[in-house]
């Protein structure tokens, strides 16, 4: 261990408008820490740049899963378990129950939380192929009230995002309009648990009579963040499903992926699989015959 | 720079604690250091390996992803918090008379996480314990005598279960 607890200050304030006032306050000064899930393993390995930390651990206005007739929202403090526990994220945004069954461990999911993994914003995230297929919007708050923006826009760059430093990632709202698409979700990595993705396809569409409608495309780890595909989307949406189709989408996928070299794979591995799990969606959407 | 330390008052296998410490120490590092439980292993220090892995407010968490602030008031069971006096948990038996153990550094973690498993879920599959052990990492047993304790713990727990309502 080569953290040293001397050099960081943690505070609870133990609620949210005590930590807006806070980061208000002292804007970029605090960063917030949930379930540490991300920023312990940097504070154990002695990288943990930030001096100051707030805890978000336990403010209960931030754990929420909450339900109206046409979205869910769900509290940036929710954890993996809490969602993956859920009936209705079960239900209705199954890719979500899915992938937060897949990350880390049982204990990691207890503690990560939602809000934690799109701010800390990995490519690899695992947790945001599933919102950006399903339309998630995020809901930022800060002491000069609330705005909304489309999860598609909030990473910017890579490990950055569309927030100012005194606001805080308040909670996801998802559309609940999924039933009749078609649903897909893959995650290549080492194992099951504990890895860390090699690549990550997330897909809906819907299918009309042999033509796909409106589709979308979410990916992990083929660019400097979680982002849509949205040119190869473009190839697919109003087309019928077709050998020449499913051609062009991956030429155009293999186009539009911007992956890289690391030590969990390389570009190529990468750009390829991506291919294939795009294939692999295709062929589960001409099995279905275009059953809505 | 010397952060000033925090009183943090808890519950630790039953008994209520109140310790001083800086608000990041590790609750690995406070249960280890300051409250002589050294039952709990560290392995990784990252959160990949289980070694040190207990149970807070009744879910699994491991100890050295956990600043210690943020355990304030809360319920922690570690593995010394397993026997009832005298009389070892099923798990820790089932371990014991299934080869589940060998050098012993993963074992606490792997008996909290079955712990945490069989109190959800009494009556796993194997493929229900392999993916609640899946962030506990062993290099001795190759798994499959953990994975028959547990099955075997769970059993005798339910049998137990049935017994007591008897």
């Amino acid at each position: 261990m080569r953290g040293n607890a001397d050099v960081h200050e943690l505070i609870a304030p133990g609620s949210l408008a005590a930590v807006l006032e806070l980061m208000a306050r002292e804007p970029g000064k605090w960063t917030p820490i949930a379930g540490g899930t991300e920023l312990m393993v940097a504070f154990s390995a002695g990288r943990l740049t930030a001096s100051r930390l707030v805890s978000l651990w336990g403010i209960a206005d931030l754990r929420f899963i909450e339900t109206t007739a046409d979205a869910v929202a769900i509290g940036a403090g929710a954890t993996f378990l809490d969602l993956r526990r859920s009936a209705t994220i079960q239900a209705d945004l199954p890719l979500i129950a899915r992938a937060s069954s897949w990350i880390g461990s049982i204990a990691n999911q207890g503690r990560a939380t939602l809000g934690g993994n799109l701010v800390n914003g990995s490519p690899a995230a695992d947790s945001s192929p599933a919102l950006l297929v399903y339309d998630a919007e995020v809901e930022l708050i800060s002491v000069r009230g609330r705005r909304r923006i489309p999860y598609c826009e909030f990473h910017t760059s890579y490990k950055s995002n569309a927030m100012a430093p005194d606001e805080l990632l308040y909670a996801v709202h998802l559309p609940r309009r999924w039933a009749h698409h078609r649903q897909y979700l893959r995650k290549v990595g080492t194992r099951r648990a504990m890895a860390i993705s090699k690549v990550a396809l997330a897909a809906t569409a819907l299918m009309n009579d042999g033509v796909i409608g409106e589709i979308r495309l979410g990916a992990a780890s083929l660019g400097p963040f979680p982002m849509r595909l949205v040119k190869t989307e473009a190839a697919l949406a109003g087309q019928p499903l077709t050998r020449e189709t499913a051609q062009a989408a991956r030429q155009a996928l293999l186009t539009e992926a911007k992956p890289i070299d690391d030590i969990r794979s390389n570009a190529e591995y990468r750009r390829t699989v991506a291919a294939n799990l795009l294939g692999e969606f295709l062929l589960e959407l001409r099995q279905e015959g275009g059953r809505a | 720079m010397n952060t000033p330390r925090a009183i943090i008052r808890f519950t630790v296998n039953g008994e209520r604690m109140i310790v001083q410490a800086q608000p990041m120490k590790r609750l690995l590092d406070v249960l280890r250091e300051d409250l002589r439980l050294t039952g709990t292993k560290e392995g990784c220090g990252e959160g990949e390996c289980g070694s040190c892995s207990v149970r807070m407010d009744g879910e699994l968490v491991n100890s050295c992803l956990v600043p210690v602030l943020q355990a304030e008031g809360a319920v922690i069971q570690t593995v010394e918090g397993l026997a009832r006096n005298d009389e070892l948990h099923p798990l820790q038996q089932a371990f014991l008379d299934h080869g589940g153990a060998q050098c012993g550094v993963c074992t606490p973690g792997m008996l909290m996480a079955a712990a945490q498993l069989i109190e959800r879920n009494p009556n796993p599959s194997i493929a229900e314990i392999r993916e609640a052990l899946a962030g506990n990492l062993c290099r001795c047993t190759g798994f499959t005598r953990i994975f028959e304790a547990v099955a075997v713990a769970a059993e005798k727990a339910r049998l137990e279960k049935v017994h007591d309502a008897w």
